[in-house]
């Protein structure tokens, strides 16, 4: 098992958002968690890269056999997780290259690797950038900088390639993405997806998903994960809109 | 032997300086000296009642006997390679202890009609252009520091470009400090002119390979005449427990264009006084500064852009970056004078606190008297941002090297404004070794 979430309760200022999930992610597997607005989809996703805001209650995170909520945001990485941002942050002064020489040469000196030359470097950011028909002259900008909305999600897919890690998160990807940038990014995820590595997919509309294809669907719920299925969920949901997940729940418990 | 104060170990200074004169008393430059000891001795060490001097207390000095010496030592190439930028072809200029030193100087390239000389040959020629600025662009008036330099004046660097020359490769000068006596006491006096249409850059590099205690009072005057360009750099990397006082003043004819980088990271007191001049129409003048400072240090940078005539265009941006329990200090004036239609004058400071003890005292000034002009200034003082480190670590990048890359990344808009790669390179292996 790559990830294993065990009722996992999580706070921000004493308001609880995530009220108990459990979630199962195998190698090989595609996860879409989808959701209305204010469901601790985003939450979820920024408890598993480490962001410190959060206050966990009860419960484990499981990952590839390590405790994850021991692990430092940047060994996670080191580990082979990745969160692609929702809004990826603009760093002025620091170039896309510079970031991720230094990403590479970090996470290679963790695992007992030799860095990569400039030459081997250089091939590989040339080879990944095409993936997302990233033009080569953003490997000298700067991190996000002056980028349009489409340009900042497939820069962080760019960066999933070069980084190629055991489970990615996506958060809201596809948020803001026209058709064809849609496209370019579900081309990315769908060639770097294999048995090796598996993906989560953190999405408010179905839309994506017609481009990666989930193996299941969770729909996550004022905390909780109230469903779970097959693609053809997703379908459901799209058809039948959020208020129908939020009438069954609210049946359940009354 | 009785504690004396500043004032009176100056006194003794004095003496002993005259003494040691011999037949160079009788010299018109004595009587000047002599003129400017009477009015230094009117003046008083400044205290932080003194608004220039709020957030800067040099009553320290009263504690320390800080002693001029006139032994001229000569060093091996050795001490100086580790200053020089790589691959740089340039004019080298070193004085030691204040002194020129003609084994450590090498000249290239230098145009016809272009003087490049100590301050104390250029005395002694008396050099008509000496004659006519030195002490006139930096007055000593109600300056205390500059008056107790003007008092000593006997070395520095003089260069004088005439009308119509373009100087390549920029012309370094390293201050090089290294002295067997304790508490020295260093006064450079520099002139540049700049004739009209001419060309240059001119580094002062402030360098000490030692842990020793002595203070550096420099005095820069320049001269920029019509159409001229001047590209200045000043560098201070001091012993961390100096003390140094540079003031620079610039004026600035019309169309001139003045541009001046400040990079401190030595001396554990340092204060800079920077005062540039429109005494023409059309002038452009930039004023950029990175310090970065940690432990006891204290960096204080006065400027003052003197707007006194119409359609000149002033930037300055001041960035610094403090550690420990440094203290840093940032008074910037901008005065837009009633003449000085037209103005374009913008001005920020901004400065990244890395530990919970450093303290920034940040306080821009705009005079404005004239209606016509653009003007804005602003101050930020803050952390590193946390949204970035977070992004950045996310990707496997540790701590450090995210601190490191931030730091890179919050100096490189004043580092890339820098003309010459090879001194970009030179700041860049500054700031990698210290914060890698």
């Amino acid at each position: 098992m790559l990830l294993e979430i065990k009722n996992l309760h999580a706070s921000i200022n004493g308001n609880e958002i995530l009220k108990g999930i459990d979630l199962k992610v195998d190698f090989g597997e595609v996860h879409a968690i989808m959701g209305p607005n204010g469901s601790g989809k985003s939450t979820l996703a920024s408890i598993l890269a480490g962001r410190e805001d959060y206050e966990i209650t009860e419960g484990e995170i499981w990952y590839n056999g390590k405790n994850l909520l021991e692990l430092a945001p940047e060994d996670r990485a080191r580990e082979g997780l990745f969160l692609a941002f929702q809004y990826p942050v603009e760093i002025p002064g620091v170039s896309n290259t510079n970031l991720l020489k230094t990403a590479v040469n970090e996470i290679r000196k963790y695992r007992g690797e030799e860095e990569l030359d400039a030459i081997e470097f250089l091939q590989l950011l040339k080879e990944k950038s095409k993936l997302v028909n990233l033009d080569e002259k953003f490997l000298s900008r700067s991190v996000n900088e002056g980028f349009s909305g489409g340009e900042k999600k497939r820069n962080e897919i760019f960066q999933m390639a070069v980084l190629n890690p055991k489970l990615a998160i996506l958060d809201e990807t596809d948020s803001g993405l026209d058709i064809d940038a849609l496209r370019i990014v579900a081309n990315g995820v769908n060639t770097l997806r294999s048995n090796e590595n598996a993906i989560v997919v953190v999405t408010h509309y179905q839309r994506l998903l017609n481009y990666i294809i989930p193996d299941y669907v969770h729909v996550l719920y004022q905390g909780k994960i109230v469903k779970s299925g097959s693609k053809e969920l997703a379908l459901e949901l799209e058809e039948k809109g959020y208020d129908w997940i939020k009438n069954q729940t609210e049946e359940v418990s009354a | 032997m009785n504690k004396m104060n500043f004032k009176e170990i100056a006194l003794n200074n004095f003496l002993e300086f005259e003494r040691n004169l011999n037949g160079e008393k009788d010299l018109p430059i004595h009587s000047f000296r002599k003129k400017s000891f009477e009015y230094f001795n009117t003046l008083d060490l400044p205290t932080i009642k003194n608004e220039e001097w709020k957030y800067t207390n040099v009553s320290f000095l009263n504690n320390e006997y800080f002693k001029i010496s006139n032994q001229k030592l000569d060093f091996s190439f050795d001490h100086i390679q580790k200053f020089l930028f790589d691959n740089l072809e340039h004019s080298l200029i070193t004085l030691v202890n204040g002194f020129f030193n003609k084994n450590l100087s090498k000249l290239l390239d230098i145009p016809k009609g272009v003087e490049i000389i100590s301050l104390a040959e250029a005395l002694k020629l008396n050099h008509p252009i000496v004659e006519k600025y030195l002490g006139k662009i930096s007055d000593n008036k109600d300056n205390f520091f500059t008056s107790l330099n003007t008092s000593f004046i006997n070395d520095g660097v003089f260069i004088y470009i005439p009308d119509g020359k373009i100087i390549e490769d920029p012309i370094h000068i390293i201050f090089y400090q290294n002295s067997i006596q304790e508490n020295n006491l260093v006064q450079p006096r520099n002139l540049f002119f700049i004739g009209k249409n001419s060309q240059v850059s001119i580094i002062e590099h402030y360098v000490s390979d030692t842990d020793t205690k002595y203070f550096t009072n420099s005095v820069t005057e320049i001269f920029v005449d019509e159409n001229g360009i001047l590209d200045h750099i000043r560098l201070q990397e001091e012993s961390l427990q100096a003390v140094h006082i540079g003031r620079m003043d610039v004026n600035q004819e019309r169309y001139s264009n003045f541009s001046s980088h400040l990079i401190s990271t030595g001396a554990k007191f340092s204060r800079n006084e920077f005062n540039t001049r429109f005494i023409g129409q059309g002038g452009e003048s930039t004023l950029n500064g990175l310090f970065m400072i940690d432990g006891e240090q204290l960096f204080d940078a006065h400027t003052l852009i003197d707007h006194a005539q119409p359609n000149c265009n002033s930037h300055e941006h001041y960035k610094g970056i403090l550690q420990g329990n440094s203290r840093g200090v940032f008074n910037g004036k901008v005065m837009v004078r009633p003449d000085a239609q037209k103005t374009n004058a913008f001005q920020e400071n901004n400065t990244i606190l890395l530990s919970e003890s450093a303290t920034m005292n940040s306080k821009p000034q705009l005079e404005i008297f004239a209606d016509d002009v653009k003007c804005s200034h602003g101050a930020t003082v803050g952390k590193l941002n946390e949204e970035a480190m977070f992004y950045l670590k996310t990707r496997g990048i540790g701590q450090e090297a995210a601190t490191a890359m931030l730091i890179h990344a919050f100096a490189s808009d004043v580092i890339t404004s820098i003309k010459i790669e090879a001194l970009r390179d030179y700041l860049e292996k500054i700031i990698t070794r210290k914060f890698n």
